[in-house]
């Protein structure tokens, strides 16, 4: 159901590994909880992210909620593109709706995240 | 009532309160009464104030006796307005909405700012909330005050200063005026904003073209009050790099009221937006198409953001701000420069009438617009009780408001006062 390929923390973010770094973003069911999304405040290239810590805010039309970084590292590219469309996170959480690439600080913090098969059952538990 | 909701008399209301809480006696409260009794009572109670209409004011300091059109008031004074609380279902509200939608448009044009609130209290508690968002924005803690904005002003910031969120810092004063090269000394890079009037407490113009430049250079933000009265003949502080344009907009369309309630406005540029405190009313589509007032950009809010709001601020002064609305639609961009024209003209008129009664002497030379001081020779509390005797509120006495100010006389002259009245003015001051 969720992309194999990823992997997911308790905060719902999903983590794409590309070699020593990290693509980072929600997952489908924390944008369809949320609603329309319409402002997400993301940290700057060179920022360091703290696994556990918040790094941004995603904001819908009458909430807002923190973004907690899975895993430890720095900023390397941000999706400039969600300033103006931040819908992608909608309509395309895996792909478009990317936020931040990350340089891993510690790849260890990898083991502490769940497959999407242990995902898919904490969130149906969730729900 | 109390037939329709099924009860004998007022007791049986409260017969689910334990009788061990309740006062067990009738309360101590005076008889009703009738609406004439009352109105006779409240108007007795009114007339130990002297309204304006009675004295002939030259007092300012923040509050100014401008004319208000009749039509501010037959709109004002509609029920729908009059009496409605803030709306917490705003949708349901378009025409309230509507009309905060016009007011921030207007306070933009003004002050050429990108985006205005829908008000806020005052102009002084609208100058703090700008000190604490040019803190969130550049995550610095001191601010720079410059030591001519209003005392009352500067109190009011010390107030939220001891939250020990910010931390404010005063440029002292020279000549009435603030000099850049002294400002630029306590600017620095730990600076969040430097905070400015013009016109300053004692109606002298500030080089803001200079402060800003000492402001923008140390990477902090501008704050600018004005007195949007004189917006029709002063730049606006858009033009000096302002980011964030505050001040008390009782001069539009409301009455002084014995000082308040006032009308705080506030405004600043696109990029500011998420900080911004205060309600907001956008405008967009519904679901049909059709145009709608909605209350946006709520997220800044605490029912949204609770402890991260952008302010502990949940209404507006809507019925203030409704009245400058109706005022500026009523007196239009002529009228306004017209009013501004004839407040600064009158104002250089009555300075040089006082100064010539020999009365007073001229302690500042620095450009002014509608309001000046001058050091009375004599005993200026003396004077100020004995003109108000003779029918004129004759400026006000410093003194009793900053004792480092003690002698100085601060005069304000509006479009209202007649060449006849400040020529009695000052008639009446050399008899003294």
């Amino acid at each position: 159901m969720n992309p194999a390929d990823l992997r997911y923390d308790k905060e719902h973010e999903w983590v794409r590994v590309e070699g020593d770094s990290a693509v980072i973003g929600i997952s489908d069911f924390a944008q369809d909880q949320l609603g329309e999304v319409v402002y997400v405040d993301l940290p700057s290239v060179g920022d360091v992210l703290a696994v556990g810590e918040t790094f941004g805010e995603i904001e819908s039309v009458k909430s807002v909620s923190e973004l907690f970084a899975p895993v430890s590292g720095t900023v390397v590219e941000v999706n400039d593109e969600l300033d103006s469309a931040p819908e992608s996170i909608n309509s395309d959480a895996y792909g478009a709706g990317w936020m931040v690439k990350i340089k891993l600080a510690d790849p260890a913090e990898l083991d502490g995240l769940m497959s999407s098969v242990e995902y898919d059952a904490f969130v149906a538990n969730e729900a | 009532m109390l037939r329709a909701v099924g009860v004998a008399d007022i007791d049986e209301l409260f017969e689910s309160v334990p009788a061990a809480v309740r006062l067990g006696r009738p309360l101590d409260l005076p008889d009703g009464l009738s609406e004439m009794e009352t109105a006779s009572s409240l108007r007795a109670l009114a007339d130990a104030n002297t309204p304006a209409t009675r004295l002939v004011s030259f007092a300012g300091a923040g509050c100014y006796d401008h004319y208000i059109p009749a039509i501010v008031d037959h709109v004002v004074r509609r029920p729908e307005f009059f009496t409605a609380y803030t709306p917490y279902q705003p949708e349901a509200s378009q025409g309230t909405l509507q009309n905060i939608y016009e007011f921030q448009t207007m306070i933009c044009e003004l002050t050429g700012m990108d985006v205005a609130n829908a008000s806020m209290y005052d102009g002084a508690t609208a100058f703090v909330e700008a000190a604490l968002m040019a803190s969130r924005i550049t995550k610095r803690h001191k601010v720079v005050v410059v030591g001519s904005v209003h005392p009352e002003w500067r109190v009011v910031l010390r107030t939220y200063a001891a939250s020990g969120n910010i931390e404010v810092v005063t440029c002292p004063v020279e000549d009435g005026v603030i000099n850049p090269a002294t400002a630029a000394m306590l600017v620095d890079d730990s600076t969040a904003a430097l905070l400015v009037s013009s016109p300053n407490f004692v109606g002298h113009l500030e080089d803001l073209a200079a402060l800003g430049e000492v402001a923008h250079a140390a990477g902090a933000l501008f704050v600018v009050s004005v007195n949007p009265i004189l917006s029709g003949v002063l730049e606006p502080p858009s033009s000096f790099g302002a980011d964030i344009v505050v001040g008390e907009g009782q001069p539009l369309g409301n009455p002084m009221s014995l000082g308040g309630p006032g009308l705080g406005f506030f405004a600043c540029r696109q990029a500011h937006l998420r900080q911004l405190p205060g309600r907001i009313v956008g405008r967009t589509v519904d679901v049909d198409g059709r145009g709608a007032f909605v209350l946006t950009m709520q997220t800044r809010e605490q029912h949204i953001r609770r402890e991260k709001a952008t302010s502990n601020i949940c209404s507006n002064h809507a019925l203030n701000a409704l009245a400058a609305a109706v005022y500026l639609s009523a007196v239009g961009v002529a009228g306004l420069e017209s009013v501004g024209r004839a407040c600064v003209a009158k104002a250089h008129y009555l300075r040089e009438a006082l100064l010539a009664t020999g009365k007073f002497d001229a302690p500042y030379s620095a450009p002014f617009a509608n309001e000046f001081a001058l050091r009375y020779t004599g005993d200026a509390a003396a004077m100020h009780a004995e003109m108000v005797r003779r029918g004129f509120l004759a400026g006000v006495d410093l003194g009793a408001i900053d004792p480092g100010m003690d002698g100085l006389v601060l005069f304000a002259v509006t479009e209202k006062r007649t060449k006849a009245e400040m020529d009695s003015l000052a008639k009446e001051v050399a008899s003294l």
